[in-house]
């Protein structure tokens, strides 16, 4: 019988590092997209709390810390990103599984902004896009979620089938920061 | 040019899709008759100054924005989500 082996969206992508800062992949054991029923944000919030320790993030905002994130993901809807959910969200919220369709890397390293900047039109300026904050917005013209873990760390994420494409643009920008710099 | 998403804040363009004049928030009943649904699906005005137009904020939070600009001086006046414009008339 064939042994079947998973491998995760950036197996033999990840991890590379130029100038300085390395795109690395990161392998959530779970992600769950949470999506509060109409008029039950309350109680979703609550119950989040109570299984997972956050409440349900505000738009453009992340709850948690590493190992077990809630981001905002979109309009009515979060991103749980580490545990696996507990069933009890279930009676607040549509609930479903994103495991494997996500890939998720963390870009890190001075500079890492300038190297975000090439390929998203969003404002990542250090008044303005803060640690913890995070964004749904374009990235090398994917669909994708940016969120700022750190001083010098951002999360990307994109869908799992674009993992080559991501690390294609990533690696170009990444050039181009690194020559800018002289390094 | 930027679009003031009311979720997610001022977005470059690139991020929304455009749909065109915001008529679809105010849809004829199914009785209205033809000439009422004829004017709704075909006839459109092309305003030298204030419009609203419906875009799709595809690329960020996925809402409809209902945006309010000055298609001669180029001003985005203002934008706010469809779910809340929807009955108050395009």
């Amino acid at each position: 019988m064939t042994e079947l082996t998973a491998k995760t969206p950036g197996a033999g992508i990840f991890p590379f590092e130029i100038g300085g800062i390395t795109a690395r992949e990161e392998t959530p054991e779970a992600m769950t997209a949470i999506a509060p029923y109409k008029g039950r944000e309350a109680e979703a919030s609550a119950a989040l709390e109570a299984a997972h320790g956050m409440a349900l993030p505000a738009p453009g905002r992340s709850t948690g810390k590493a190992g077990a994130r809630a981001l905002w993901f979109g309009r009515d809807t979060a991103l749980l990103i580490g545990p696996r959910v507990d069933a009890s969200l279930g009676r607040h919220a549509a609930l479903t599984d994103q495991s494997d369709a996500w890939i998720v890397v963390r870009l890190e390293g001075a500079g890492a902004r300038d190297v975000l900047a090439r390929l998203t039109p969003l404002d990542l300026r250090e008044g303005v896009f803060k640690r913890g904050h995070t964004a749904r917005s374009e990235l090398a013209h994917m669909a994708g979620s940016i969120t700022r873990v750190g001083p010098e760390a951002w999360q990307i994420m994109v869908f799992r089938s674009f993992a080559r494409t991501l690390a294609h643009d990533l690696d170009s920008a990444m050039r181009g920061v690194a020559a800018r710099a002289g390094a | 040019m930027r679009i003031t998403c009311p979720l997610c804040g001022a977005r470059d363009r690139r991020e929304f899709y455009y749909s065109g004049a915001a008529v679809a928030l105010d849809r004829p009943a199914p009785e209205a008759g033809a000439e009422v649904w004829d004017d709704y699906l075909h006839n459109r005005d092309n305003p030298a100054g204030v419009t609203r137009d419906m875009w799709y904020h595809e690329l960020g939070c996925g809402s409809w924005v209902v945006v309010t600009r000055n298609t001669v001086s180029h001003e985005v006046i203002g934008t706010a989500l469809a779910r809340d414009e929807k009955g108050r008339g395009a």
